[in-house]
């Protein structure tokens, strides 16, 4: 069960108050008349799905009914900040673990090439 | 391989029972194979069984870095069905259905596969519409399907809540008599055994830890016990695909989450079918074995942890003694988890990819154990040709971008 620090109440609450609503700060496209299929079915349907470090939308559902950001580890499920919408993350993947961020990237592709699906 | 026969059960008897050949062998790695399954699951071990079987290529390994159908193959609550409601989905889950009722004979290995029945219940009107709808598609799509009221449920499953009592009382639900059970280590191992005997090297405790790709095409992997070539990579590893997408610096359009089971202490039998509701969120077997098998819904949240949450249990519970009283005093014995990827649109993914030669069998989600014997089928052919398979092609991942999705949240089972 976790124990979350809503930003915006400024309480420790249990788990239950909440829901989870997936990856944060998803921009919407600016100008989506002019959006590629490929651009508009990125927005609408890819997301990061990390083993490690993950920005993710909240809301504080049974109590102030807000939405904030979390940063939780997708592992350990350690959750190491919780912040306001609109703030950005202090911690990140390369702030945490910035050696091995680039180790497995060199490890993974001989020739690092321009791939998308 | 020497086959299992009553004649052989006799014949070892005289020995008592301990010279049975083992199931497969424990190969080194060669350098080199035709072609590499990432994931020693059901789906990447019936992939590696029907490539040797059926399409005549036989020099393949399978790459697991755990042990045979430690990931979801062997967590799940082995329920299988065909009933679901768009063409392209029923047709490739009714093709795994039919494989299933021969797959026993086929693999000369009783994966115990009993068709005692699914019922998926209606707890309000909107319910039974769609239960209406689905019932209607399935037949037209030559699948077994009833509609049946409350009184034809309580027929079924005595020992269930039907009463108006209820909070959310059943009106009725969507009934496939073909539909059942099977026994999930057995699937695994059923395959391991048929396609080693075909030649594959089943290579346990090998890890794949990066991708060799140059100019566009695949060739070969990494693993920790080396490099290993082929010019033809199938990754089938459920939760897991998202980081091997990432290898090969693809992205796909899933999401891992913890999906729990849990087991009761044995009963004598009391439940000869299997229930399942999506308005309460609950499904319930009993084994062989005599336990209530039940599953949960997944943890709102991404992870990686092969356990799941405790408020998701205690919601499944209530869901569960809401719909049959009589288990309220029953014991929990066990509780697990496993890594489901969710698609968005409910639906898998077999597709090639912008890479050469590589190709990703994966998003199964909450469903994917029904799918265990068709997706090995449809996933062989495409390899062994190069395209995908007719039944395989609609669930491209071009679909995420062209938006022709498969939404069968409505059909899944499992909410995400
Ligand atoms: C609790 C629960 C209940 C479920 N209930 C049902 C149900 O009732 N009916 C149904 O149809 N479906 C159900 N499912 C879904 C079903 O279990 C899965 O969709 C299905 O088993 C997926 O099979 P698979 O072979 O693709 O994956 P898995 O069995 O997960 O196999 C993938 C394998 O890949 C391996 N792997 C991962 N990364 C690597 C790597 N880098 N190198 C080497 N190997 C790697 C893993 O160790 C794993 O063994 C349930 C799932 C869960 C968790
Ligand atoms: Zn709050």
């Amino acid at each position: 069960m976790f124990h979350i620090y809503c930003p915006y109440c400024e309480e420790w609450r249990e788990e239950e108050e909440f829901h989870a609503r997936g990856q944060a700060h998803i921009q919407r496209p600016l100008d989506p008349e002019t959006c590629s299929d490929e651009e508009w079915g990125d927005y609408l349907f890819f997301r990061d799905n990390p083993r490690g470090i993950h920005h993710e939308l909240w809301v504080h559902s049974v109590g102030c009914r807000k939405f904030f950001n979390i940063t939780r580890h997708t592992q350990s499920y350690e959750i190491l900040e919780t912040y306001r919408m609109g703030e950005l993350p202090s911690v990140t993947a390369e702030s945490v673990l910035p050696s091995a961020a680039t180790a497995e990237a060199s490890v993974a592709n001989e020739k690092t090439e321009e791939v998308r699906a | 391989m020497q086959r299992y026969s009553g004649f052989a059960l006799a014949r070892h008897a005289l020995s008592h029972h301990e010279n049975w050949q083992r199931q497969w062998r424990n190969p080194t790695p060669k350098k080199a194979y035709d072609v590499i399954i990432v994931g020693g699951g059901g789906h990447g071990l019936a992939t590696a069984y029907y490539l040797a079987k059926e399409f005549g290529v036989r020099n393949v390994a399978v790459i697991e870095k755990g042990w045979l159908g430690g990931g979801n193959t062997a967590r799940n609550t082995t329920i299988v069905r065909s009933n679901y409601l768009w063409d392209e989905a029923a047709a490739l889950y009714e093709h795994a259905m039919k494989l299933w009722e021969g797959l026993s004979q086929d693999l000369n290995y009783n994966v115990m596969f009993s068709q005692r029945g699914v019922l998926n219940l209606g707890h309000t009107l909107q319910d039974m519409r769609d239960i209406q709808r689905r019932v209607n598609a399935n037949r037209l799509n030559g699948i077994d399907g009833e509609v049946l009221d409350a009184a034809g449920v309580q027929e079924i499953v005595p020992i269930l809540d039907c009463s108006k009592r209820a909070r959310y009382p059943v009106m009725g639900a969507s009934w496939q008599p073909r539909a059942g059970v099977a026994r999930h280590d057995a699937v695994a191992w059923g395959y391991a055994r048929g396609a080693d005997a075909l030649g594959v090297d089943i290579l346990q405790q090998t890890e794949v830890t990066g991708l060799k790709i140059r100019d566009g095409r695949i060739l070969g992997v990494h693993t920790n016990r080396g490099d290993i070539e082929a010019k033809t990579v199938g990754c089938v590893t459920a939760g897991n695909s998202g980081v091997l997408a990432g290898m090969a610096g693809i992205r796909l359009p899933l999401e891992s989450h913890p999906l729990q089971a849990l087991v009761s202490e044995p009963l004598k039998p009391i439940l000869d079918t299997v229930v399942m509701s999506n308005h309460v969120h609950g499904y319930i077997s009993q084994s062989d074995k005599g336990d209530l098998v039940i599953g949960a819904g997944i943890d709102g949240y991404n992870g990686y942890g092969q356990r799941g949450s405790y408020p998701t249990v205690e919601h499944t519970l209530q869901a569960i003694v809401e719909m049959f009283p009589i288990f309220s005093r029953v014991r929990m014995n066990r509780q697990w988890g496993g890594i489901v990827d969710t698609c968005p649109d409910a639906c898998p993914i077999l597709s090639k990819t912008p890479v050469k030669g590589l190709f990703f069998n994966c998003g199964w989600g909450t469903g994917g154990f029904k799918a265990t014997t068709g997706s090995g089928h449809v996933f062989a052919a495409s390899l062994a040709k190069g395209e995908m398979h007719p039944l395989a092609a609609p669930f491209s991942i071009d679909r995420f971008h062209s938006g022709a999705l498969v939404d069968e949240h409505g059909a899944a089972g499992v909410a995400h």
